[in-house]
C-alpha cells in the first residue's frame, strides 16, 4: 500500500475518473455558470447576456444588502460562540465518559442527522410558538405561582420566542452543535490523558487545568469546530426562512428572493459569490494563524 | 541515610470491577530510600504509584504520608511529584514554563518562580533550554524537564514511573546513574515503578516485588538475588537453577533435601522446613562449579563426600567475553544453567561442546524456598 501514484498511473486514474467527472460536470461547472451570471446583465424575462459588467458587485454595496451581511456574519458568529460554549462541556463529557456510555453518548449527538432539517425546524416550532410546549408550562407555572400569591401577577403573557432573532439563533445552535461536538470530541479523545493528570499532580485544580492545559491542547480542535460552523450558518436559508421573523432575514435568503422572486438572477449570483469569496477568506486566516502557530513552536 | 518513615500504605485493596489489582499491600518507605516496586507488567505496581499520587484511590485500607491519612486527599494536595512513563511534558508551553507550572499553581511570584526553575533546569544539566518548546528536544531532554519540573515543587516524595523505558540502551545506562546521583545529592525520597530487574537491582537502596497484586517480598537488592523468599521471587530476580524436593532431614546445623533431579543436596544450615514437605533448593548459575570428567567425582568442601555433585554433558555454550553460560544435561535430561566468569585469557577454551563433566556446587549456596 506504500505505492505512490505515481506508480500505478492507470490504476489511480481509473480509481479517481468517476468522482473527478461528478465534481467536473455537477460542481465545478455550474459553479462557474453561476460564477459568470455574476458578471451578466438581464435581457428580458429568461435571457442573460455575460456583459462582463461590475455592476452586480457593486450594486452588492448598495443599502441594504451590507447590512444584511454584516448581520449574517453576526448571526452565524453569535451561533459558533454558542454552540462552543455549550459544545466543550458535551465533548469533555463525552471524553471522560465510561467506554461503553461513549458511543452511545455520539450516537445520541448525530441522532439529529437522521431526521431532515425541514421536520427538525418544524420540530423546534411546535417547540417554540405561543401556544408551544415551552410556554404550555411556563403558563402552568405562572398559574401555580399566580394562585400561591393570590392573583398578584396579573394577567399571562406568553413568551415571544418564535419569529424573531432569538429564534433564528436558537435554531442555528440546535442544528450546528453537533459539528462543533464532533471535532472538539476527536481532539479531546486523541489529548494524552497523562498531561491532565501531570497537571494535577503539580498543583493544579479541574479549572486550572482545564484552562492551562485542556484549552489550549484543543486549539486545533476548537478551530476547525468553528470553521465548520461558522460557514453554514453564515449560509443558513431555511432556519431563518422558518423562524426569523420580518427583520431575520439573512443573506441566503436575499439570495434566494433574487433568483426567485425578483428573478434577477445576475445580482442573486453576485450576492452568492460574495459570500463564496468572505468564506474562503475565512479559511485563508485560519490556514494563516494555523501556520503562525506552527512557526512559533518550530 | 534512610531514617523515619515518610509512606505508609496499610492494608491496601484496590479492586477495577471484578479484578483485583491490588491485594491487600502493607508497605513502609523511609525517608531518603531510593524505593522500587518491582514486578513483572499487570502485578499491581502502577496502581500503587497512582494511589500514592492520588489518581486512584483504594478500595480498602489507608494510605498515610508523614503520619497522616491521605486516601482521599486529591492529587493536587499531596506532598508528592510524579514522573510520568510517557514524561508528560505540556506541549503548548516552553521548557522553562513547564519547570514553572507546579509553582505558578502554588501561587508563587513570577520572579521566584522563573529562579526556582531555572534553578531545576540546572540541575538535570539543562541549563539555558529554557526558551525551546518540548518538540525541539530529544527523549531525554524531555525526561529531564519532567524530572526538574517535579523537583522544583521540592516534594516529599518523587515518584517515577517507569522512567527509562522510553530511551535507548545507551541512554538508560546514563539515566539509571545520573538518577542515582541526583537523588543522593537532592536527599528526597524518590519512588520507581519498574519491571525491569536490573534496573531495580541497580539503582534502587530497597525493592518491593509483587506478583499478581500481592507483595511477594520486600528486601534490599542483594538480599532478593541472594535471599529470595519465593519461587517466584527466585525467578523473577535474575536466573535460576530450581530443583524440587523433600526436606529429608532437618537438623540444627545441616538439612538435606532428597530432589529427583539433581539427587541429594546437602544445606550448612537448618532450615526449620514442613518435615518431609516439599521444598525447592534455589542455586544460580554463577555458584555452579564445572570440573573436567574424572573417575571420582569432585567433593564439595563443605558437605559430606557425594552430595551436590552431578555427572553432565555440555549442551550449549555462549560466550559473552566476560564470562560463559554454558547448560550442563544431567541424568534424567534437566539442562543445569552454569556461568562462569572468564577469570584469564584461556579460560572460555576449558570446556568444549559435548564434553562429559562434573557439575558441583557448595552447601551454603542454595537457597530454600518452601512456596
Amino acid at each position: 500500500m506504500e505505492q505512490s501514484w505515481r506508480q500505478a498511473k492507470s490504476i489511480f486514474l481509473t480509481m479517481i475518473s468517476a468522482p473527478l467527472f461528478w465534481l467536473v460536470f455537477f460542481f465545478f461547472l455550474p459553479l462557474g455558470i453561476v460564477w459568470l451570471y455574476s458578471f451578466g446583465e438581464n435581457r428580458g424575462l429568461i435571457d442573460i447576456a455575460f456583459t462582463g459588467t461590475w455592476a452586480n458587485y457593486a450594486h452588492a454595496l448598495d443599502d441594504p444588502y451590507p447590512g444584511i451581511f454584516w448581520k449574517s456574519a453576526w448571526i452565524a458568529a453569535l451561533t459558533t460562540f454558542l454552540c462552543l460554549v455549550v459544545g466543550f462541556p458535551v465533548a469533555l463529557a463525552i471524553t471522560f465518559a465510561p467506554e461503553k456510555a461513549k458511543s452511545w453518548l455520539l450516537l445520541a449527538v448525530m441522532l439529529p442527522f437522521w431526521t431532515n432539517l425541514l421536520i427538525r425546524t418544524y420540530a423546534l416550532i411546535a417547540v417554540l410558538r405561543t401556544e408551544g410546549y415551552v410556554n404550555m408550562t411556563y403558563h402552568w407555572l405562572f398559574d401555580m405561582t399566580n394562585k400561591v400569591l393570590g392573583g398578584s401577577l396579573g394577567d399571562f403573557t406568553p413568551l415571544a420566542l418564535l419569529h424573531n432573532n432569538f429564534a433564528v439563533v436558537f435554531g442555528l445552535v440546535f442544528v450546528n452543535l453537533p459539528f462543533m461536538i464532533l471535532p472538539l470530541y476527536s481532539t479531546l479523545d486523541r489529548m494524552d490523558r497523562s498531561l491532565l493528570e501531570a497537571s494535577l499532580d503539580l498543583g493544579a485544580g479541574h479549572i486550572g487545568t482545564l484552562f492551562n492545559v485542556v484549552v489550549p491542547l484543543a486549539g486545533a480542535g476548537i478551530m476547525s469546530g468553528i470553521l465548520i460552523t461558522f460557514i453554514p450558518a453564515l449560509g443558513s436559508y431555511l432556519t431563518p426562512d422558518l423562524l426569523g421573523g420580518p427583520d431575520s432575514q439573512m443573506i441566503a435568503n436575499v439570495i434566494e428572493s433574487q433568483f426567485k422572486r425578483a428573478n434577477n438572477w445576475p445580482f442573486g449570483a453576485a450576492l452568492s459569490f460574495i459570500l463564496v469569496y468572505l468564506t474562503f477568506i475565512g479559511i485563508a486566516l485560519q490556514g494563516i494563524i494555523e501556520r503562525k502557530d506552527k512557526g512559533r513552536a518550530a | 541515610m534512610s531514617g523515619n518513615p515518610i509512606i505508609s500504605f496499610e492494608n491496601i485493596t484496590k479492586r477495577f470491577g471484578k479484578t483485583t489489582a491490588v491485594d491487600n499491600v502493607s508497605l513502609t518507605i523511609n525517608e531518603g530510600e531510593f524505593f522500587s516496586l518491582l514486578g513483572p507488567s499487570g502485578c499491581g505496581k502502577t496502581t500503587l504509584l497512582r494511589m500514592l499520587a492520588g489518581f486512584e484511590m483504594p478500595t480498602e485500607g489507608r494510605i498515610l504520608i508523614d503520619g497522616k491519612d491521605v486516601s482521599t486527599v486529591p492529587p493536587n494536595q499531596r506532598p508528592v511529584n510524579m514522573v510520568f512513563q510517557s514524561y508528560a511534558v505540556f506541549p503548548h508551553m516552553t521548557v522553562l514554563d513547564n519547570v514553572a507550572y507546579g509553582l505558578k499553581m502554588d501561587g508563587v511570584g513570577a520572579a521566584e518562580r522563573r529562579e526556582r526553575a531555572e534553578e531545576a533546569l540546572k540541575l538535570v544539566q539543562l541549563a539555558g533550554y529554557g526558551v525551546r518548546k518540548p518538540d525541539q528536544l530529544s527523549g531525554g531532554q524531555r525526561q529531564r524537564v519532567a524530572l526538574a519540573r517535579a523537583l522544583v515543587k521540592k516534594p516529599r516524595v518523587l515518584l517515577l514511573d517507569e522512567p527509562l523505558s522510553a530511551l535507548d540502551a545507551k541512554l538508560r545506562d546514563q539515566m539509571r546513574s545520573e538518577l542515582t546521583s541526583l537523588q543522593q545529592k537532592v536527599g528526597i525520597t524518590f519512588i520507581m515503578v519498574t519491571h525491569d530487574q536490573d534496573e531495580a537491582l541497580a539503582m534502587a537502596t530497597r525493592c518491593a516485588v509483587m506478583n499478581r497484586g500481592l507483595l511477594q517480598q520486600v528486601a534490599t537488592p542483594s538480599d532478593l538475588y541472594e535471599f529470595p523468599n519465593s519461587r517466584f521471587v527466585a525467578d523473577f530476580i535474575g536466573s535460576v537453577n530450581m530443583f524440587e524436593g523433600t526436606l529429608d532431614v532437618d537438623a540444627k546445623d545441616h538439612a538435606i533435601i532428597n530432589t529427583q533431579e539433581m539427587g541429594p543436596v546437602y544445606l550448612d544450615h537448618g532450615v526449620t522446613g514442613p518435615e518431609k514437605g516439599t521444598v525447592w533448593a534455589a542455586v544460580r548459575p554463577e555458584k555452579i562449579e564445572l570440573h573436567k570428567r574424572t573417575d571420582t567425582p569432585p567433593k564439595v568442601d563443605d558437605a559430606p563426600e557425594g552430595y551436590n555433585v552431578a555427572a553432565g554433558v555440555v549442551k550449549h555454550m555462549v560466550y559473552l567475553g566476560s564470562e560463559t553460560n554454558y547448560e550442563i544435561e544431567i541424568a534424567g535430561g534437566r539442562l543445569i544453567k552454569v556461568v562462569r566468569p572468564n577469570l584469564t585469557r584461556w579460560d572460555q577454551e576449558d570446556f568444549e561442546l559435548g564434553e562429559q563433566v562434573w557439575i558441583s556446587f557448595h552447601a551454603c549456596s542454595p537457597a530454600v524456598l518452601l512456596s
